[in-house]
């Protein structure tokens, strides 16, 4: 944690004053006996855009499990100063999971798969039409809500799937790896999408990869993990005076950003390479 | 290809779906016609279409109310068997416990062989008709049951993750992921279900010997080749086909209905 560079400002984050969540020396242990997790504490401003990036089995998709409330802890605890906290310890309402997959349910149509949330929450298909059509406007898909999953591309799906994030208006979104399983054409426009959503809400996202180019254009902050067992290894905040879009993908900066994180990755990863590759 | 032609393409290959069974029926129907003129096979031994087409016609009072026994038994038995089928499959699943403890009871009523309990249920049920129902039942039920159980089971852990997110509660996860998730699972049932519950009204008739005016196909099949009327007895085993066909065709159609908007197995497939 060197090379600190003054934090972004970025619109519309108010500078609050309470951290939204606070991770503190959580640990994580399977009833394989793995240790997933150890004594790792992260916080979360409300407005950030924080990439967890790592190697497979840095316990990266479990601290995020962990977050969303659908993991316990073994110890520490995870606090949320600026939010209204329900029985299970959790600000219910104020988050949304974008898993790997699209996770849609193939018998709804669209409109169904994105007014879940809703529909869970009693609210009727009348009074929830109009937010759902808004989100599914903001992903770019509303010619398309009658239509079923299965007519759709891969990377309409997740589309699908981030809208259906959305429709609850949270307060935090975290997305696991979610265009991992897409091409690059499509995961370069919905990085873009999703960089597009946060600046225009002002959502918090935390957001796990193993890719450090897709982390260095996304994220005012990059956490990198390290395995076995997973704790954070390096938390860097990016600054960019750029517009983030095509032009930011090819500019010095980003290299800058690209090789500073992968050195700090190889590091957690423990490459004997390294020291050579810093000569270049 | 044109839009047109290639409709008219699509209208071709659907005719011929349809045509070309019903050629090879009616080829076989000749043929069999044919064997029996050359032949000259006593009407005892193996009447000819003709002769049966005869009998269907000539003894329809007496086939026709036995027809509509063995319909509503059957429909009835089908019935109670999805309601319990699928009411107790959702019983099961609640907890391993629960299904450790009832699950091998299940197995039981269903591995010890129908026309063996039948003597037993003719004791037990107050009227013939209830004991064949019972039988229809428990052979119609289990497949159901069986199959419901997996489709509940076979859940989408991400699903089942994203509902435990949104705080769903046991009913609404029942209701909006697990019962339409397990849709696929019950059609196959329903078709398996549809199809046993018509052989065990049968076989529970033949093990029960009823008779009289409350009797099904079944009894009058057995009557007919006591009394050597191989022509009617051929009618009684037509009706039970064309039974038979009817409920697949209603069973099938229900489940393209039910599936044919999002399920891999009705979708044709775009290659």
């Amino acid at each position: 944690m060197t090379d600190l560079q003054s934090l972004e400002q970025h619109p519309p984050s108010p500078s609050p004053k309470r951290p939204l969540v606070v991770m503190s020396n959580v640990s994580k242990s399977f009833s394989s006996g793995t240790l997933a997790l150890s004594d790792m504490s992260l916080t979360v401003e409300s407005g950030e855009f924080v990439s967890l990036l790592g190697p497979s089995g840095c316990g990266k998709s479990t601290a995020l499990r962990i977050i969303s409330g659908l993991g316990d802890v073994t110890s520490g605890t995870i606090d949320w100063p600026a939010s209204r906290i329900n029985a299970k310890g959790l600000p219910e309402g104020d988050i949304s999971f974008v898993f790997q997959e699209p996770t849609l349910m193939p018998w709804q149509t669209v409109f169904g798969n994105v007014y879940l949330p809703l529909r869970l929450r009693g609210i009727s298909k009348t009074a929830a039409r109009q937010d759902i059509m808004a989100c599914l406007e903001t992903v770019g898909l509303k010619d398309f809500a009658d239509a079923y999953p299965r007519e759709l591309s891969g990377g309409m799906k997740m589309r699908v799937s981030i809208a259906r994030a959305l429709v609850t208006k949270p307060k935090l979104l975290l997305m696991d790896e979610p265009f991992a399983a897409l091409d690059e054409i499509t995961r370069q426009k919905l990085n873009d999408d999703v960089l597009r959503l946060w600046r225009e809400t002002g959502i918090t996202v935390i957001f796990v990869t193993h890719s450090v180019f897709e982390s260095a254009y996304l994220s005012n902050r990059i956490v990198v993990m390290k395995a076995r067992p997973g704790r954070v290894h390096a938390d860097f905040p990016l600054a960019t005076s750029l517009e983030r879009g095509p032009l930011y993908r090819t500019s010095e900066e980003y290299r800058a950003t690209c090789e500073k994180v992968s050195q700090s990755l190889l590091e957690a990863i423990g490459f004997p390479l390294a020291d050579g590759l810093e000569m270049h | 290809m044109s839009p047109e032609q290639s409709l008219v393409a699509r209208h071709r290959e659907t005719m011929l779906r349809i045509l070309i069974p019903i050629s090879v029926v009616i080829a076989l129907i000749l043929l069999w016609q044919v064997l029996v003129t050359a032949t000259g096979v006593p009407q005892y031994i193996l009447p000819g279409p003709g002769a049966v087409a005869g009998a269907l016609v000539k003894d329809w009072g007496t086939l026709s109310p036995a027809l509509w026994v063995t319909t509503k038994i059957t429909m009835a038995a089908l019935g109670l068997a999805l309601i319990g089928g699928v009411g107790i499959a959702i019983f099961l699943v609640q907890s391993k416990w629960i299904e450790t403890a009832f699950y091998p009871i299940a197995v039981i009523l269903q591995v010890t062989p129908i026309v063996a309990i039948a003597p037993l249920i003719l004791i037990y049920a107050p009227t013939t008709q209830v004991a064949l129902l019972i039988c229809a039942f428990l052979v119609a039920f289990f497949p159901i049951l069986s199959n419901m159980v997996q489709g509940l089971k076979s859940v989408d852990h991400n699903l089942l993750n994203l509902f435990d997110l949104y705080g769903a509660s046991r009913f609404q996860t029942l209701l909006y992921l697990k019962l339409p998730a397990s849709l696929p699972y019950f059609m196959t049932g329903l078709k398996i279900g549809g199809g046993l519950s018509l052989i065990a009204a049968v076989v529970a008739e033949f093990a029960a010997g009823s008779a009289g005016a409350g009797s099904g196909l079944a009894f009058r099949l057995l009557e007919a080749q006591y009394r050597l009327n191989i022509p009617r007895l051929f009618a009684a085993l037509i009706l039970l086909s064309v039974l038979g066909v009817v409920i697949f065709g209603i069973t099938s159609f229900i489940a393209w209905l039910s599936l044919h908007r999002w399920h891999e197995s009705s979708l044709r497939r775009e290659n």
